[in-house]
């Protein structure tokens, strides 16, 4: 059993790092244990950012939050939901995918850059973190960044904590951009479209003055598995998100069905139905099917998704849906997650990234989970990471 | 007042001079490398003019190879590299030292890519802003960040600035635009960082390089995103009898849930300079004025200024005009846009970039209005109001030394107010050298030595734009 701290504050979090930092100690971070992509390895121990929660200040009139970073999402939600306001980037939680136990975590949000369907039009966890406080590799308790929308005062530290999978320092509080709930959402399906002709219809509908918020394809093989099997139409969903004010949405709706038309059978969601949708695409809901069999996270661009599948078909079993505009991936394999043929795939059609996030222990150990990087940034990568933890106190499978 | 110091020129380098030089030559095509003093001119200085320092040489690359020849170059024989965009730095960013090449990209100016099916556009860094958005304008796109200068200004310089401009409200800032680039890094490796697939697979190095003030590599491409312009927009000004009335204003429209595109605040000396120069048809008889802009179809802009006119109304707003016309609502714009350019017709001016919390900005202009008094100079404020990002311009002579030493000390003060109120030094122009001494006013000795020694993972000898930024006391050793 890997010995677990539970520092109480951020001066002893720092203290727990420093006396690592001098002697062999290594900490795997942990926030809520939702989002960790391996067991931490052999002579590790567990940082957990459990007992350094709480919000510590919310301003909902500047649309800014600042958190401690073991603060529980569902708090955070809970209290944002009070003024009606919302991430923006719609953070997804992987429990029911993965069978994790426990609470996530905002700092587990963050350092995963954990991002759902918005995130293709309203950015990413990145873009909507402000500033943040860490403890680096020495032990040294640092602040970056700020609580003001607009900061270019030094180097933009935030950006390359978002998304670093605690290789780098450990996070102890983030201020975080929020943004008004919209009045109201819809959904517009087009039915029974293939892959590619779902690819056309979306950079259609992206190419109106329209706003869609969530631009999702959901294949045959897949759409029973959402909204309780109610998807209006036959065959596969494309679905295609309207969010504002009522008024609004309803003009908006009108235009994006009548030009969608051209492509397939149109109905509209209501608002609830959306809600619940698109939680579910945020999810991967459709995966969820309680087994551990490999499950991908692939970003490429939009209208390289459904060539991928394409051409994965025809040498391995596969699954798909597709969010991001057909950019984003969710991709289960039957058996062996196939790394190294889905990654020189990728790379074949313009490049992007996969991530591994579901397969047995054994086989997330001995697969590299996260894209491996070219050698150049790669050796930019590590020295990177030695600037914020140059004894290499903090493990993870980001950056060796 | 203390001039703004540069690092001393390294001695070995002047002693060179001729033979890099030579050699530069050698690297580059003709007609792309400036060395003769007199041609050295016009790159000694960028928007921030009361600094100048002549560069060693003037290095004009027309392709990423060349850029990676020069720096490969420099790299070996510790030549200290400023890069340049269009040179339009309001911090002075651009600005060179006698001992430095100049890597300047306005060669590089052309758009390589537009791909609307991806909604993106891969640029050469030297391409204006303003150019990505008119090339894919007929067909119903544009790009959204729009600093003031976007006429002039490169994506380049936009990317080390991390720019916003006045519709980042909704759209977000550069780095919220941008998707990959070609960087080239200080030995002369070209990696790409980024692309048409959202996010990082690994470390998010895009994201430090965006706003890196040109000090972790050279960018000469870039991909960003496009976004389908909206069916209409329409500016509507309102005035106020106070800037308070107008900020309280600002902050509970924001606090309503309304974001619109833009909210600028102009205050009596701004609408009176910039209304003599552009006619926008500002209202001459208030004391503030905000430009409120709302987009999308006719019904969608009715609905959200219905909600803006009625809380406006609670703060005794006194004028509501709405352009009637889309020639009214771009001369709206015009007037906002020209504010600095038509400031610098009567006065010499500097201005100020802090960004507070929405809900200092009252306290914020009254300490600003106080510092101003003080140094018995005068103030136009004209801002971003939605974001908090303040634009004082303040007035004096630069044929005056005492009354420009006044001015910079004024502008000090009122960045430290901004500091002190939560707010930061910069919103969108950078620190350059401009602000670099102050840099200890926000953040601790541990924060800028992390910030460090992230910059010395690209750069361990500091070569890149190396005066600026961080405090030239208590750098690391090289």
């Amino acid at each position: 059993m890997t010995a677990v701290h539970e520092p109480l504050s951020e001066e002893a979090a720092a203290r727990l790092v420093q006396v690592a930092s001098l002697s062999s100690a290594r900490f795997v971070i942990r926030g809520g244990g939702t989002r960790s992509l391996f067991s931490p390895p052999e002579g590790t121990e567990a940082l957990s950012t459990r007992a350094l929660a709480g919000i510590t200040a919310y301003n909902p009139a500047e649309m800014t939050m600042t958190a401690r970073s073991g603060t529980p999402l569902a708090e955070i939600e809970a209290a944002l939901a009070e003024k009606r306001q919302m991430l923006a980037f719609e953070p997804t939680d992987l429990k029911a995918l993965t069978g994790a136990e426990g609470a996530s975590t905002i700092g587990g949000v963050f350092a995963t850059n954990a991002s759902g369907p918005r995130r293709f039009v309203a950015g990413a966890a990145r873009d909507s973190l402000l500033g943040v406080r860490f403890v680096n590799g020495c032990g040294e308790i640092v602040k970056a960044g700020g609580r003001v929308m607009k900061n270019v005062t030094g180097l933009d530290l935030a950006k390359v904590l978002a998304g670093s999978h605690g290789s780098l320092a450990l996070v102890t509080e983030v201020t975080f951009r929020v943004l008004p709930v919209p009045e109201t959402a819809a959904t517009v399906v087009v039915s029974g479209l293939n892959d590619a002709e779902a690819a056309a219809a979306m950079a259609t509908a992206m190419a109106l003055p329209v706003e869609v918020s969530g631009a999702a394809h959901l294949p045959e093989s897949v759409r029973g598995r959402f909204a309780g099997g109610a998807l209006p139409g036959e065959g596969a969903a494309t679905v295609l998100r309207l969010e504002g004010l009522a008024a609004s949405v309803a003009v908006r709706q009108e235009k994006l069905a009548a030009e969608l038309a051209a492509f397939g059978p149109v109905s509209v969601l209501d608002a609830e139905t959306t809600k619940a949708l698109w939680r579910e695409i945020r999810d991967a809901a459709p995966y969820a099917d309680g087994t551990a069999r490999p499950l991908w996270r692939v970003s490429v661009a939009p209208t390289m998704g459904h060539q991928l599948v394409a051409a994965l078909r025809l040498e391995t079993g596969v699954d798909a849906f597709y969010d991001w505009q057909g950019g984003l991936l969710w991709l289960r394999m039957e058996a062996d997650p196939e790394a190294a043929l889905l990654r020189r795939y990728v790379k074949a059609l313009g490049g992007g990234h996969a991530t591994l996030v579901r397969a047995r222990p054994e086989v997330l150990a001995a697969t590299p989970v996260f894209e491996p990087q070219a050698e150049a940034v790669a050796a930019l990568s590590a020295q990177v990471k030695a600037s914020f933890d140059p004894s290499g106190v903090f493990v993870s499978r980001m950056v060796g | 007042m203390d001039q703004i110091g540069f690092l001393a020129p390294r001695p070995a380098v002047l002693a060179r001079r001729r033979e890099i030089v030579a050699d530069l030559l050698d690297l580059m095509p003709p007609g792309c490398l400036v060395h003769e003093e007199r041609e050295l001119v016009p790159f000694e200085t960028d928007a921030f003019v009361s600094y100048r320092r002549l560069p060693l040489a003037v290095a004009l690359p027309e392709t990423t190879a060349e850029v990676a020849a020069v720096l490969k170059y420099c790299h070996r024989y510790g030549v200290p590299v400023v890069p340049r965009g269009a040179g339009t730095s309001l911090a002075g960013g651009a600005i060179p030292q006698e001992d430095a090449v100049v890597l300047g990209l306005s060669k590089m100016s052309r758009i390589l890519e537009v791909d609307y099916a991806n909604r993106t556009a891969t640029v050469q860094a030297g391409v204006t802003n303003l150019s990505i958005s008119d090339a894919v304008s007929a067909d119903g796109y544009f790009y959204a960040p729009d600093p003031s200068s976007q006429l002039a200004c490169t994506i380049g310089g936009n990317i080390g600035m991390n720019s916003g401009g006045a519709h980042c409200l909704k759209y977000g800032v550069t780095t919220n635009n941008l998707l990959g680039v070609k960087l080239v890094l200080i030995d002369g490796t070209v990696v790409e960082l980024g692309g048409k697939a959202l996010d990082a697979g690994g470390l998010d190095l895009l994201g430090l390089v965006c706003g890196g003030e040109g000090q972790l590599g050279v960018v000469t491409e870039a991909t960003v995103r496009l976004i389908a312009r909206p069916e209409g927009a329409r500016p509507v000004l309102f005035g106020f009898d106070s800037s308070e009335d107008a900020g309280a204003c600002v902050a509970d429209v924001i606090g309503a849930g309304i974001i619109p595109v833009a909210i600028e605040f102009m205050d009596k000396p701004a609408i009176e300079i910039c209304e003599a120069f552009a006619q926008a048809g500002y209202p001459m008889d208030v004391e503030a004025l905000l430009i409120v802009e709302v987009e999308g179809s006719d019904a969608e802009m009715d609905a959200m200024l219905g909600k803006i006119i009625e809380i406006a109304g609670r703060h005794g707003v006194r004028v509501v005009k709405e352009s009637q016309s889309a020639t009214e609502a771009a001369l709206i714009w015009k007037g906002r846009k020209s504010a600095f350019g038509a400031t610098g017709r009567i006065a010499d001016y500097i201005c100020m970039d802090g960004t507070v919390p929405l809900g200092q900005l009252s306290h914020v202009l009254r300490g600003t209005a106080e510092i101003v008094a003080k140094y018995g100079l005068r103030v136009a404020n004209v801002f971003h109001a939605g974001d908090g990002n303040m634009h004082p311009l303040i007035l004096f002579n630069a044929n005056d030394p005492e009354d420009a030493a006044r001015a910079e000390a004024a502008g000090n003060d009122i960045l430290k107010l901004c500091v002190d109120a939560g707010g930061c030094l910069t919103g969108e122009h950078g620190v350059g050298v401009e602000k670099r001494d102050l840099m200890r006013h926000q953040y601790a000795e541990v924060d800028l030595a992390q910030q460090m020694a992230v910059r010395a993972a690209f750069d361990p000898q500091w070569l890149l734009n190396p005066s600026k930024v961080f405090p030239l006391e208590g750098r690391p050793a090289a």
